[in-house]
């Protein structure tokens, strides 16, 4: 079952964070080990993040957030720190529907996205649509996901989701 | 287009908003993307594909092999695919992209890859968008995708293109003017005079490069030539024309006058940072790309070779050329066209993605500046964070390479 409250310190980022930013390509071809690539995580732009980044921890970013490449390597990546959500003013779609096809929790809000500063602490209740910033004491609102997303999600993915329901024998 | 396409294939009327569940005629991944899409595979509990013949493995990325690391995940793919009996393309044969345009792709169909470029295939009027290794697993494992319609981008070019400004020149102006997110989830669908007269080389580097803007999927209309073409490349049979309807509604819209467009660049670090070459100033050039899935086709050789013919490569630049698939480099051969090029100076990878990548066959070097046909020049991207990449059109990259700076190709094309 999803978690859908979430309480954790913000890393922010700018807009257009790529995939390539995420996780360089260069990194991807040498292991299949997701935990091994992930420590190199963001390190064209911050060193040594994978080491500074905790449990529960919440990236906060501009619009276009995983643009580039599909590489489902990038929000693999981010799962893989601990990362519990991303929260961003937009997505580029593959992006998007991989950290969803993953289970890795994805809001889209640009109030939050201009408010929050690096360092704030959130608290994200994804069913409700609201979000707390218990730093700087505001609550921000975003819509909820799609229930097709919502069931993926809840499922822990797509892998689980398809699983269950014998690939997409879905009532739509 | 979009709509019409997925109505289509669902067989029944859809439109912009609507979640739904198709069935996927073409699905494929490469060497970066396929290993992780068959571990998925095995956890939902599936070890065979929905149908083979549908599903295309093509180790491109990296190829052949720089590594013994890689080594062994092409013998895993391969194995892998022997097995199961899906279609294997290895060392040698190409980028997936253009080996799906010269042996698979079908218009009104929906094709899928692991790999944010399968827009490209839009070009052909298929229903073709990038995802991840997982939503990939699902459709091999499957045949089916879940799709929310997008909305349509209205993209009008009009007006004669003056050689040998290309349609490179034309998708590079319109990312610099709607944005890297200018078309995020959407479908952006090109047509138009100039549209109707690019041949499907052209086209195919204007869906190519629909992701870089967000988009989801790249369509051009299907008319004479796709039918001529599908029919050169074994896919005779009937396919309806596809345009627009004549009260088609687009959510967005942006219209370029193909007439009056001159060569342009895309700058570091991103792709819609775009300039008119004219506008740059001098610059010196360390290395000149030119192929890829964008621009690695006959006729951008054609065009390089005709730029290229009795002249050399600067002496302080290098000029890596890499043909998109056999095909292509078998043609370029019998036409004299390769030996026009490395009697200019030019060093002749093997088919596959090659630097673009940043993997091997022409990592750059720090603080070095690369002018490439590629789509994507982000900070890292040919293997070093240290590098600069520019994107031009062919034309653009043969005129560099010959003065060893940024060059308007017009002063060179006669």
């Amino acid at each position: 079952m999803l978690k859908t409250v979430f309480k954790g310190k913000v890393w922010k980022f700018g807009r257009d964070i790529n995939t390539d930013i995420i996780i360089a390509g260069k990194r991807k071809y040498d292991t299949l080990d997701i935990k091994e690539i992930a420590k190199y995580a963001f390190e064209a732009i911050n060193h040594d993040f994978s080491k500074k980044v905790k449990d529960g921890d919440v990236i906060v970013a501009g619009a276009n957030f995983g643009c580039g490449s599909s590489r489902e390597h990038a929000p693999l990546v981010i799962k893989a720190l601990g990362i519990s959500a991303i929260i961003a003013e937009s997505f580029a779609r593959i992006f998007y529907r991989n950290a969803i096809n993953i289970g890795l929790s994805i809001v889209e809000c640009k109030e939050a996205s201009e408010k929050i500063e690096e360092g704030d602490e959130v608290e994200i209740n994804l069913e409700k649509g609201t979000m707390k910033n218990l730093t700087k004491n505001e609550e921000y609102h975003f819509k909820p996901l799609p229930l097709m997303m919502t069931q993926i999600l809840n499922a822990g993915g797509l892998v689980p989701f398809l699983s269950e329901n014998n690939g997409y024998q879905i009532k739509q | 287009m979009a709509e019409k396409i997925l109505s289509h294939v669902a067989e029944k009327d859809v439109e912009a908003g609507d979640i739904i569940i198709v069935d996927v005629e073409t699905v494929f991944a490469h060497d970066g993307t396929a290993p992780l899409a068959f571990e998925e595979m095995k956890k939902m509990g599936v070890d065979t594909f929905f149908d083979p013949n549908k599903v295309v493995i093509v180790t491109d990325h990296t190829t052949p092999s720089p590594s013994e690391k890689i080594s062994n995940i092409h013998a895993f793919l391969r194995n892998y695919c022997r097995e199961n009996g899906c279609n294997f393309r290895g060392v040698g044969r190409g980028i997936g992209h253009q080996l799906l345009i010269e042996e698979f792709v079908k218009p009104w169909t929906v094709v899928l890859g692991a790999d944010s470029h399968t827009c490209t295939h839009g070009a052909l009027g298929a229903f073709a968008t990038g995802m991840g290794s997982t939503d990939i697993a699902g459709a091999m494992a499957f045949g089916k995708t879940w799709l929310k319609v997008p909305e349509s981008f209205k993209i009008l070019v009009e007006g004669e293109l003056k050689s040998p400004v290309s349609a490179k020149d034309v998708i590079l102006k319109i990312i610099g003017v709607i944005g890297a997110d200018g078309a995020t989830y959407m479908a952006m669908e090109f047509f138009g005079e100039t549209v109707n007269s690019m041949g499907i080389s052209e086209r195919l580097t204007l869906s190519n490069m629909a992701v870089e803007a967000g988009g989801k999927t790249g369509l051009c209309p299907v008319d004479g030539k796709t039918i001529k073409f599908l029919a050169e490349h074994r896919r005779k049979g009937f396919f309806k024309n596809l345009k627009p309807d004549q009260d088609a509604y687009f959510s967005k819209e942006i219209a370029i006058n193909a007439a009056e467009l001159e060569p342009m660049i895309a700058l570091p670090h991103t792709v819609d940072n775009v300039k008119a070459v004219s506008e740059v100033g001098e610059l010196d050039v360390d290395q000149v790309f030119i192929g890829t899935c964008t621009n690695g086709r006959f006729e951008d050789f054609e065009i390089v070779a005709k730029i290229l013919k009795g002249k050399k490569v600067a002496n302080d630049t290098r000029l890596l050329v890499q043909p998109a698939s056999w095909r292509v480099y078998l043609k370029i051969i019998e036409r004299g066209i390769a030996a026009t090029l490395i009697e200019a100076g030019a060093s002749i990878n093997p088919p596959g993605c090659g630097p673009c990548i940043g993997r091997h066959l022409g990592i750059l070097g720090d603080g070095e500046v690369c002018l490439s046909t590629q789509n994507r020049n982000f900070k890292g991207r040919m293997g070093n964070e240290k590098a600069y990449i520019y994107l031009s059109s062919p034309a653009t990259a043969a005129a560099s390479a010959i003065t060893g700076r940024i060059t308007d190709p017009r002063d060179f094309y006669h």
